[in-house]
């Protein structure tokens, strides 16, 4: 059988040999670690399984539940709700502050380091306590307020303000999406600028008629990233608020890890994790969609 | 090209500087002083937080919460080594330690799996070459929540619960999709005549993969392990799962711990760990400020 195949063919059969020798760990753990939990979330959202080897199907339940629950149902709204304040307030400061950056100032390097740092440390623990203290009663920011004579209040327990604490904490850490802004405003023709001020634009017609058509599609890139990141919001939520107060800041992935880890509920926390990839990818869709009507890709970008 | 880049633009100016009249030259100045003015206030606010909690570690409680100043006026120096070990019958050497070595295994993990994979998808002809690689590109959108509840209980039957496996693991076989594909567009990047003499010398693929190809790898990979020690070091959400005794604690499960466990907290010694936590990252920042933009920038404008 082998002798029959041509030198050409042995070598192509031999160099596709190599490669899924070279593959095997990726496709080992593709399997293991990520189609079989795949599937195997499909089938625990149609079931009731809570640790107990006797386990019913219940159809569409969980997902009927996912939908009609208040707590599930608020979870949604104050997700969207925060991912709808959170991004673009963050993109527009990034896109802000890139700009004031990049008309060649002095001292880049240092006011790039320093506003990126939050983004480096702004994701983890120690942060989210600290805000929790910054904006508690006694914290730092009434005492600055207190400065000015003015009275503050414990911002994360009110209700009216705690989500927007978080919109902050996440608007303070710009700094990534800054740095992409840099890099696309660097790639614009200085010489559309100059020809522009020669024919008397301003500042602002500027921005709007050269520079945001021209960085677009990272404008684009950086909403998609973010708006992923902002509904997978987790360890925030849970060390400053926990989801309170009122649930105010109950986010879908807290719902869904105290649905599983704290009362059990491994097939309903499943189809609330899918009905949140279907969010996620909803919004994905008409961000895409949208993007052919704001987005300007320019045949041969210099 | 980034010397190329950054030059274009500052000759443009000069240009349009010397044509400019005196008042033109003014507003100019002008307006760079204002931008300055600007950033450099916007930017203190931004850090001030950050320094306000290194600062706040040598304060005495009450202060720490009394006044907004950064120094303190009485310097206490005892917050550190009372939150050292302010969990009981643990150190936060131990908390350091385990995060160090969750982090280091990922990366090792990681760097390997992820080099692998990417040579057999930048250099080789295979059947359903294709479909592997779409695969990889969708597992990189998925977010893991999805895999959540499933994978907790395939890490119970596979008795790895309460230990470091199911943080680990993983990586050694490519679980971070997104670095193989960073890895795998970086070596795109790199000829193709370095194969095709090497192959003519007698060179094996395994040995070309190490020798040739891995030292010209080295800035991709070492994008791939900053990014991976920063998730993993920072990352909540995985040891809150799998992790359940005090001893396995990684350094952000016993922050957290650190809060619950006193009602009455002593703030100086839970903000010295915090800044604790936080070091080893604003330190590595500093050490390769490069690799961290490139890595943003490069992963940003392709992704």
């Amino acid at each position: 059988m082998k002798s029959r195949l041509s030198p050409w063919q042995r070598k192509r059969l031999s160099e596709a040999g190599t490669a899924y020798g070279f593959l095997s760990l990726w496709l080992i753990g593709l399997f293991t670690f990520t189609l079989w939990p795949f599937a195997h979330s499909i089938h625990l959202a149609f079931t009731n399984y809570s640790f107990d080897p006797t386990y019913e199907y219940v159809g569409f339940a969980n997902f009927i539940r996912g939908f009609t629950d208040g707590l599930s149902l608020t979870s949604m709204n104050v997700t969207a709700r925060f991912a709808i304040v959170s991004v673009p307030l963050r993109l527009a400061v990034a896109l802000f502050v890139a700009v004031l950056l990049n008309k060649g100032i002095r001292g880049l390097g240092i006011y790039r380091t320093v506003y990126y740092i939050p983004s480096l440390v702004g994701s983890g623990v120690a942060v989210a306590i600290m805000w929790r203290r910054i904006f508690g009663r006694r914290g730092l920011f009434n005492n600055v307020i207190a400065l000015f004579g003015l009275q503050g209040q414990d911002w994360i327990a009110n209700p009216d303000t705690a989500r927007f604490m978080l919109v902050l904490l996440s608007a303070w850490q710009f700094g990534s999406a800054m740095l992409i802004f840099l890099a696309a405003l660097k790639q614009v023709p200085q010489e559309m600028y100059e020809s522009a001020e020669i024919d008397g634009a301003g500042v602002v017609r500027q921005f709007f008629g050269i520079t945001v058509p021209l960085i677009s599609p990272v404008i684009f890139f950086n909403l998609t990233m973010n708006i992923i990141n902002a509904f997978q919001v987790f360890t925030q939520a849970k060390i400053i608020t926990n989801g309170g107060p009122m649930n105010e800041t109950m986010f879908m992935v807290l719902n869904i890890y105290n649905q599983a880890f704290r009362f059990g509920n491994m097939g309903y926390a499943s189809a609330l994790s899918w009905i949140l990839l279907l969010i996620i990818a909803t919004f994905t869709a008409i961000n895409f969609v949208s993007s052919r009507y704001w987005v300007y890709y320019e045949t041969r970008m210099k | 090209m980034t010397v190329s880049t950054e030059v274009r633009p500052t000759i443009g100016r000069q240009g349009l500087f010397s044509r400019m009249s005196d008042s033109a030259k003014t507003r100019t100045y002008i307006s760079a002083g204002v931008r300055h003015l600007f950033l450099a206030a916007f930017g203190i606010i931004m850090v001030y937080p950050l320094l306000w909690l290194v600062f706040s570690t040598f304060k005495p409680n009450v202060e720490i919460f009394s006044s907004a100043s950064l120094l303190p006026q009485t310097w206490e120096f005892s917050h550190w080594r009372q939150g050292w070990s302010a969990i009981r019958g643990h150190t936060f050497g131990t908390f350091f330690l385990n995060s160090a070595v969750i982090s280091g295994l990922s990366i090792v993990g990681t760097l390997i799996s992820c080099s692998l994979a990417a040579y057999a998808f930048s250099r080789f002809r295979f059947p359903l070459k294709r479909v592997w690689f779409s695969i990889l590109l969708v597992t990189m959108m998925l977010p893991s929540q999805v895999l959540m509840v499933p994978r907790y209980i395939l890490f119970v039957n596979l008795g790895w619960i309460d230990s470091f496996a199911p943080l680990t693991v993983p990586n050694f076989f490519g679980s971070s999709a997104f670095f193989i594909f960073l890895i795998t567009q970086f070596i795109r990047g790199i000829p193709y005549d370095l194969d095709e003499s090497s192959f003519i010398d007698g060179c094996s693929r395994v040995r070309f993969l190490w020798s040739i190809l891995l030292p010209l790898m080295r800035p991709a990979l070492f994008t791939a392990a900053l990014f991976t020690f920063m998730w993993t070091w920072q990352d909540f959400m995985g040891p809150l799962i799998y992790i359940t005794s005090v001893r396995l604690y990684p350094m952000p499960l016993a922050l957290n711990l650190f809060v619950d466990a006193q009602a009455a907290v002593n703030w100086g010694a839970l903000h010295s760990m915090m800044v604790f936590s936080i070091a080893p990252i604003i330190i590595l920042f500093f050490f390769a400020q490069r690799y961290f933009v490139e890595g943003i920038v490069t992963t940003g404008m392709k992704g």
